[in-house]
């Protein structure tokens, strides 16, 4: 099977195009001044642009981490532009009849139809455009249940205070170098709202598009589920086909009151590179929820996409009996590098976690998954569960696995499994003579092993991570 | 059906088939016997093309296309099929999966139209019980925990499925008490309709009380050195292979 493996890593990537669209875009460079000016184009209030220019000072003494298991060279933070948007966005259209009708053809070519007839019912959409949110769909559904889902500019203005209560409540301002950068620049992203008793009535979702050349994406989401309610949200994310790097630094911040839920998934697919590793996506970002009482925190990632991915979502299970729960497929092929995994900081009584992690290698990739559980001396009773299996595809690859456990309470337990596997002449000839082409034959080996995690997404999404992992291993066998 | 003509095949450095020669007509049941390390699986993946087994000299011709050309799954589309002696798991990929992509690739190939979910299921429970399996071994991964004889009835279960021209059961029988021996048996006299083709591999002339050989052939060394009716298979029962002029050991494998 190396030999045919060795042949033609042929990649395809369907979210590859480029759109027409004229964009305003901040020359590149970044100072200060550039952060008055996007933060004034978002008619931010005063205390947001002080914010962030605390998190740009300190930003500015910080040094770019590199314990992580990757390699890549240096970034020039003054080579990227940190604002674009498409210029039809400037008058913010009202009503999808007047956005701009080829940024709907960029979604619908995606498969995300944003003319809410049209869309997977049950889902609403928030659609990130480069910098800046073109639209956000089933708004008045929402609005009559309470729950507030619009772009966090426009949350900055409608609801100041709220925002202002959680936001760096979960990831400081300072919190790491890429979390401190997003903290300075970020443009654009969801706040979702969900209040005390409500359960979301739909699947709520984000689709991150980077579309200009040059630029930085910089989003940031904030969660926050009031007592006892419930919500589950799904964000996405493609990019252009592009010879060079291009920088996504994200944050997301989950608080999930008490008896409150929080379901997160992710489905990322931000185009990778190319076969000897030229282009593609750095994805460095900071995602971590905080868990009051009783209440639960799931992630759920798809990772298989960027050219440098550098992810840990993580849970602070703060109050007694919260979970947390992180489930992850992680697939690598051609050049790509990952460092993924979670934090779980158990600090409450009888606080419970879950981690399932699935890496798949491929080509000359590597895989890292890098967890810690921490046990704090409050942490009574509480468990954690970690599964940490590593797929190899031919063998030139690699995966890696990076547990850290410190526990300062002796009540508390926890449990530790990991395998490494390969997919074997045996499985791929059986399937062949069953009848099925090599690379059929791949992704099915392939979604056998991710089917832990891909239950745990949400209906519609589970089918759409099965085909993507396809795709990605498209020209993975000769 | 299949014609063999002065087979030469290597795995890695080593010729194993050294000049087999073999004629399989429709509906003929060939029952190959002989000792360990002779070289039956071998000629069951060089026929199925199976990566790393390298044909040296010699044809093969199936169905009157020339079968060295083919790629693995074509040969199976085109209606070859091998039960594994050793089968394999695939962890996570329940039994349903794995058959309904397979029925459905072999139909493709065919230009047939996909089955719907509902005719797939009624054929795979039809199959299901006549291997004697539980239903649940469709919602279980593709040998994923079964036990030796739930694997071979398994392969069973695909051949009845998937009713190939020609099957080849390398040792379908090793390692299965009596019920299972007539299950299996039964499995395959169900597919036995004339046209049909079956090689039998064996250690055991048990098998072939239940499903009767119009010919059986010894292979050693990499060569047919002895066809004859199914009495020969009892010749063999009652001598073993010291005939053959050599010391044969670990029979019982
Ligand atoms: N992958 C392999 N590499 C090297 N030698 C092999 C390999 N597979 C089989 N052989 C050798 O080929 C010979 C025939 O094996 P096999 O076809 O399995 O015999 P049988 O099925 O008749 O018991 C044996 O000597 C065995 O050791
Ligand atoms: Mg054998």
């Amino acid at each position: 099977m190396s030999e045919q493996i060795d042949q033609a890593l042929a990649r395809k990537y369907d979210a590859g195009f480029v759109s027409e669209i004229e964009s305003e875009t901040f020359p590149v460079g970044l100072d200060e001044d550039v952060i008055r000016r996007l933060s004034a184009i978002k008619g931010e209030p005063e205390w947001m642009l002080e914010w962030r220019l605390k998190a740009y000072r300190t930003w500015l003494k910080q040094t770019e981490p590199e314990w992580a298991h990757v390699d890549y060279p240096k970034i020039n933070y003054q080579d990227i532009s940190y604002y674009s948007a498409p210029k039809s966005m400037k008058d913010k259209p009202k009503s999808l009849d007047e956005v701009d009708p080829e940024l709907l053809r960029t979604y619908e070519k995606l498969g995300i139809p944003l003319h809410e007839q049209e869309m997977l019912a049950g889902v609403a959409v928030d659609a990130v455009f480069d910098s800046v949110s073109v639209v956000t769909t089933f708004r008045e559904k929402l609005e009559e249940a309470g729950v507030i889902f619009c772009p966090i500019s426009e949350a900055l203005q409608k609801y100041p205070d709220l925002v202002k209560k959680y936001l760096g409540t979960v990831v400081p301002r300072g919190d790491n170098y890429f979390a401190a950068l997003n903290s300075a620049v970020f443009t654009d992203g969801s706040f979702v709202y969900i209040p005390k008793g409500v359960r979301c009535p739909m699947e709520l979702s984000t689709y991150f598009r980077i579309n200009e050349q040059n630029t930085g994406q910089f989003e940031r989401t904030l969660i926050v589920a009031d007592e006892g309610s419930y919500v589950s949200y799904l964000e996405g994310c493609t990019a252009p086909q592009r010879d060079e790097n291009q920088l996504h630094a994200a944050v997301v911040e989950l608080v999930a009151l008490e008896g409150a839920e929080i379901k997160y998934s992710t489905v990322q697919n931000w185009y990778p590179g190319d076969e000897n590793g030229k282009g593609g996506i750095y994805n460095f970002v900071t995602k971590r929820g905080l868990c009051e009482k009783n209440a639960k925190i799931s992630w759920t990632q798809v990772e298989t996409g960027s050219a440098v991915t550098w992810k840990y979502p993580s849970c602070i299970l703060k109050g007694d009996n919260s979970v947390g729960e992180f489930y992850s497929v992680a697939l690598t092929r051609g050049k790509q590098q990952a460092d993924t995994g979670t934090k779980m900081i158990h600090l409450g009584k009888n606080t419970k976690s879950t981690i399932i992690s699935k890496g798949i290698s491929a080509g000359y990739s590597n895989n890292a998954y890098r967890g810690l559980v921490r046990m704090g001396p409050g942490a009574e009773g509480a468990r954690n569960f970690t599964e940490c299996d590593s797929l190899l595809i031919g063998d030139k690859c690699g995966a890696h696995t990076f547990p850290y456990i410190e526990s300062s309470n002796p009540s508390a337990i926890v449990e530790h499994e990991a395998t490494t596997s390969k997919v074997s002449d045996d499985q791929l000839f059986l399937c062949q003579q069953r009848g099925l082409d090599p690379e059929k034959a791949v992704s099915m080996i392939v979604n056998g092993f991710c089917k832990e995690v891909f239950r745990e997404l949400p209906m519609e999404f589970a089918v759409e991570a099965g085909k993507l992992l396809e795709i990605s291993l498209e020209g993975s066998v000769g | 059906m299949l014609t063999i003509k002065d087979l030469h095949a290597r795995v890695e450095e080593k010729t194993i088939i050294k000049g087999l020669n073999l004629e399989i007509k429709p509906g003929e049941v060939h029952a190959i016997m002989g000792p360990n390390g002779a070289g039956k699986s071998t000629l069951g993946y060089v026929l199925s093309g199976r990566e790393g087994y390298e044909v040296e000299q010699g044809e093969v011709t199936f169905n009157g296309a020339n079968l060295l050309e083919m790629e693995v799954e074509e040969r199976a589309q085109a209606g070859l099929f091998l039960a594994f002696q050793y089968p394999v798991e695939i962890p996570g990929v329940s039994n349903m999966e794995f058959m309904k992509e397979s029925v459905n690739a072999m139909r493709k190939a065919r230009g047939e139209d996909e089955l719907s979910s509902a005719e797939f299921l009624k054929k795979a429970k039809a199959a299901c019980k006549q291997v004697n399996l539980p239903l649940d071994f469709l919602k279980r991964g593709v040998n994923e925990g079964f036990s030796g004889g739930e694997k071979k009835r398994n392969e069973i279960m695909q051949l009845i499925m998937l009713e190939p021209k020609l099957a080849i059961l390398d040792e379908s029988d090793s390692g299965l008490d009596v019920d299972a021996l007539q299950v299996v048996a039964n499995g395959v006299n169900s597919q036995r309709d004339g046209k049909r083709s079956f090689i039998v591999v064996t250690h055991y002339q048990r098998l072939l009380d239940f499903i009767e050989p119009d010919y059986v052939h010894i292979l050693a060394q990499g060569k047919i050195v002895k066809s004859g009716g199914p009495e020969l298979a009892k010749e063999v029962e009652a001598s073993g292979y010291a005939w053959l002029g050599q010391a044969q050991e670990g029979e019982e494998a």
